[in-house]
Order: structure tokens, then sequence, then C-alpha cells
């Protein structure tokens, strides 16, 4: 079985992406092997009332992917009443985790109010996934540009929060990197990693190699991404079968279970 | 050397065990059949990238990885080391002198690509006839200097390869931010095309921003596109088939700064015909290098 930590429900606003709905989303992870997806909201991105985002997000993977979505709210902490945002998502609808975007919504890993939610979320037993970036930005549409975020503030902020759990999602740009700040990052045994924008030849084995094959989960980015793209770096990665077992499930499983 | 098809398709079954197919993703029954459904041919291929000290140990590597996948064959272009964007004519012959030992490696599985710079037109020239007229090579490119190919140097250049019927794999990005200087675009691929309608041009890359380079080469019909390095994002390939044709669509990676399987899964995981797949991973490739193979003798 697979678990993909790294999906997205709802309209990409820049393109339709086939899986865009949500019972085609299911529909296609299913048949591509999928037995359990996390799952954000492109609705996140743009939305202010981020409230809506959310219940729109609960609502549709108890609709259309009962016992297969997890859904992963957005916490957006430069949105007033944010705390509210953080306790609706863990007492209201129940999610596992939030699934952050600071790159969208104007903040830096640095920035005291990211801090703050952490810490929060740490104390609740809530994951936090950060997604450093969503598109290449040599892609981007002219009207909004958004570059990745970086990493490296949280190489001061992780050893201060033990209890927390945290997913870099999308982390092409820094993942497996050797500067200083951010391989402190990559050895924290509660800093884990996914690999949809992990690229090069041999490039997922790197990664295993850099930070460690029981903090490296898979993700698809889909349907952003084709599924098919992380799907492949798996198997042209000639992993030995433990290691290929964990990466598809074992590793998550484990992540998931603190919540 | 012939290609022999047994050993091929023995190749890929090796693969396919070392990928692990029977394993914990039962859902996955269905994918280990690509391996052995399409001929997969590559357009689009670097030694760059790899830590292997020269060039027959670096191809190893991609074959490896060619194996875990069932690809074929690839066309191998320069690139060992950091860009060079104004090669001397000897860095040009060093650069091609690899892909010709890379190629040697593996003849099977590698044709060379010879790398030509506008810079200098007449060593360009005589760096073609080196590798590809008397030589192994059976393509020209990728084309990457800061000179935009819409630039009249080019012109001599893509005559002589016209002349021998080898495509012309040219690099193209239309970066939202800026281009590097001297980068080429799409527009400017298309302006050198239609100075030379016998020739055929592939545009590398797509543009990169492919929602607009696929539309900007769409009524240019001596350019086929291919889909190399840049994310693989959804959509792509099925926009390529609805506004080029399925014929006009190549796969090409870009490794190894790229992955073959993130490359691959914009046709893998397109939603398209099979039969559109079959064309674009391998089989537009050999039709267009067809004369030149046949010229030389040379499998396809």
């Amino acid at each position: 079985m697979i678990i993909d930590t790294n999906v997205n429900l709802f309209r990409w606003p820049f393109r339709r992406l086939p899986g865009d709905d949500p019972q085609g989303l299911v529909t296609r992870l299913r048949q591509k092997g999928v037995g359990q997806a996390w799952a954000g909201s492109f609705e996140a991105l743009l939305c202010r009332d981020i409230g809506g985002v959310n219940l729109r997000l609960a609502a549709a993977c108890r609709e259309f992917g009962k016992d297969f979505l997890v859904p992963f709210g957005c916490v957006n902490p430069k949105l007033p009443d944010w705390e509210e945002e953080l306790r609706r998502c863990h007492e209201v609808h129940r999610m596992p985790g939030v699934r952050l975007y600071p790159g969208y919504h104007g903040y830096t890993l640095a920035d005291p109010e990211l801090t703050h939610l952490l810490s929060l979320a740490a104390s609740r037993g809530l994951m936090v996934q950060i997604a450093l970036s969503m598109e290449d930005p040599r892609t981007q549409s002219p009207m909004m540009i958004v570059p990745p975020t970086d990493p490296t503030p949280l190489a001061d902020l992780v050893p201060r929060l033990p209890k927390l759990r945290l997913l870099l999602l999308n982390a092409g740009y820094w993942g497996g990197h050797a500067t200083p700040e951010v391989k402190e990052i990559t050895q924290a045994n509660n800093v884990y990693f996914d690999m949809a924008m992990n690229e090069g030849i041999g490039g997922l084995s790197r990664l295993l190699d850099t930070i460690s094959p029981e903090r490296i989960v898979f993700g698809s980015h889909f349907p952003f991404f084709y599924f098919e793209s992380a799907l492949l770096k798996v198997k042209s990665a000639g992993l030995p079968r433990d290691q290929e077992a964990a990466l598809y499930e074992g590793n998550a499983r484990r992540l998931l279970a603190g919540a | 050397m012939p290609l022999d098809r047994r050993t091929v398709l023995k190749g890929m079954a090796a693969g396919i065990l070392a990928a692990g197919i029977s394993d914990p993703a039962e859902g996955l029954a269905e994918l280990p059949g690509i391996y052995q459904r399409y001929r997969i041919w590559d357009v689009h291929s670097h030694l760059e990238a790899l830590s292997e000290a020269t060039p027959e140990e670096r191809i190893e590597t991609l074959v490896t990885h060619m194996d875990r996948l069932g690809i074929e064959r690839l066309i191998l272009s320069q690139g060992f080391g950091d860009y060079i964007s104004h090669p001397t004519p000897e860095q040009m012959r060093i650069e091609n002198d690899r892909v010709l030992r890379a190629a040697k490696r593996f003849p099977d599985r590698v044709y060379g690509s010879v790398y030509l710079t506008p810079d200098h037109v007449q060593e360009s020239l005589e760096e073609f006839d080196r590798c590809v007229k008397n030589g192994p090579m059976v393509c020209v490119g990728e084309v990457q200097t800061d000179l935009r190919c819409n630039h009249p140097n080019l012109d001599p250049i893509v005559e002589h390869a016209a002349a021998l019927r080898v495509p012309i794999l040219q690099h193209t990005w239309l970066k939202t931010m800026k281009n590097d200087p001297g980068e080429s675009t799409p527009y400017d691929l298309v302006e050198l095309a239609k100075r030379h309608p016998e020739a055929q041009f592939i545009c590398g890359h797509t543009g990169g921003t492919w929602e607009l380079g696929i539309r900007i080469i769409r009524d240019v019909p001596n350019i086929s596109t291919e889909i190399a390095g840049s994310d693989p994002t959804a959509g792509f390939v099925e926009m390529a088939v609805r506004e080029l044709g399925a014929e006009r669509v190549i796969y090409g990676s870009d490794v190894g700064g790229r992955s073959f399987a993130s490359q691959m899964a914009k046709v893998i995981g397109a939603e398209i015909p099979e039969s559109a797949k079959e064309k674009i991973l391998g089989g537009n490739l050999r039709r267009l290098l067809q004369p030149i193979l046949q010229a030389k003798g040379l499998p396809s």
C-alpha cells in the first residue's frame, strides 16, 4: 500500500488539472495503488476565508474519501483569529495536522507568529506540513511570482520544539542540501521530507543518504504533478524492499501515529 | 552494432525485477506493463550532474537507470561540468569527444548528438563533418549558447544538417522572471525554422513554460517539441497532443540534472491514447532519425 502524504483537493488557480474534482482525484489515486492520501486544499493558497476552505476540505474528504483522504487544513498566521482556526482543525474537523503555505501567505520561517503556531500545534499533538514551494518560479504567472520558502530559520526553531512533528513538502530546492543550516534541519529526528520535487539521476538515493531512510515519505504533489513522477522515482532508485516499503508506507504511518 | 531486441527486452526484464515489481504496492500491478509496452527513446540527455570521473563511468550509471525503467536508447548531448556560455572550438571538440567515448561504451544503447555553436561557424561545420558526416553521431544539439537561435550564424549550420536530413535539438526557455543573456526562446526558433522549411527542428523543453511554447510553435510544421527539463506538471502532454498532434511531441528527459522518472511520467501519466504514448516515447524520434540512421546503416 502507498500512503501519499502530498495531494491537493480542488482547483489550481492557474490551470485545470485531471483529478481536480474530489471524486476524480480519489478514483485516480486508488487506480494507481494509493491506499491513503493526505490532502490539503488549493483554495487555501489565495482565500482569506480560511475557515470556509477548511470546512469544504473536511466535507469533501468525508463525502468522497472516507477512510482514504486524510484532511490537512490550513492555518495562516497572518490572518486574524488564526488560533481559533487551529482549534477548529483539531477539535471540530478532527484533522491530524495542518498544512502551511508561507510563500503564498507572506511570511518567512523566521516570523515570530510561525513560532507561536508551531508551538501551539506541538502542544495539541498536531503534525505540521510546510509546503516550501508549489511551482517552479520560472513558470509562474508573471502576475504572481512566489519564490520557494527558505527553511534555514528552522535550524534554530526545531531544537526548541522537540514535540513538534514536521513534514516539509516540495523541498526540491533544499532537500538533501548540505549547507550547515539545512544540514542541521535534515538531521533532526522530528523533521520529515517528502520527495515530490526531488530530482536528478540518483536523486532519491542521495536524499535518503543525506537525511535518513526513516524520515523520507512518499509524496506526489498530485494532481499538480503527474502522480507517476513520484512512483517512477521510487522504481528507478533500485531500493532494498524494506526501504521501499518504509518509503511507501511505514514512515508515514509512524509519523501519523504520533497524531 | 545491430540492436538485438531480445537482449534489450532481457535487460528490461532485469530492470523490472530490480525495481521490485511484486511489491507492497500491489495496486501497481499494471505499471510493469509500461516497460514492455513501449520502445522508449530519449532525445535529450547529458553526462552532467553525475559524480563519476569519466564519460564511460557516467554512461554506465545512466544505462543502469535506463534499465530500471525500460529505456531502450539515449540521444546523448554535450555537458559534463558547468554550462559553457561561449565555448571555444577546442571546448566544442572536447565535449564531442566525451560523447563519442560514452556512445562507444554502449553502441546499442546510445547515439551521440553533436555540439555546435553559432559563435564559431566554420569550426562548427568542420565538427559536424567529423562527428556526423564522417562519424557515428546522428543528431545536432542540444544547441545552447548565449547567442539566440534566430541569429544568421545559425543558417549555414542548419543548411549543413538539413543536407543530411539530421534533426536539430534547440534549447529554448521562456522564464517568467527573465531569460539568461542570449538564451533562445520558442519565438526565436520559429524565426529560424521558417527560414529553413526543409530542416527538422526539435523545440527543447517546449520553452519550459509549455502553455506558451506549444502555442508559439503550433503552426510551424517543421518544429516538433520535446518535453524534457521542467517539472512534471500535469496537463503538459495532453495540451501538446491537442494542439500539435501526437506526431509532433517527443519524449526527452534532460538527465542527469533531471531524472528519467519525472520526465517519463509526463507521458506515462498523461490521459491520452496508448497509440499517442507509443509515438511520443519513441516512434516520432525514430521517424525523424530514420534518414540518417538508414544512411549510416544503423538500427532504428
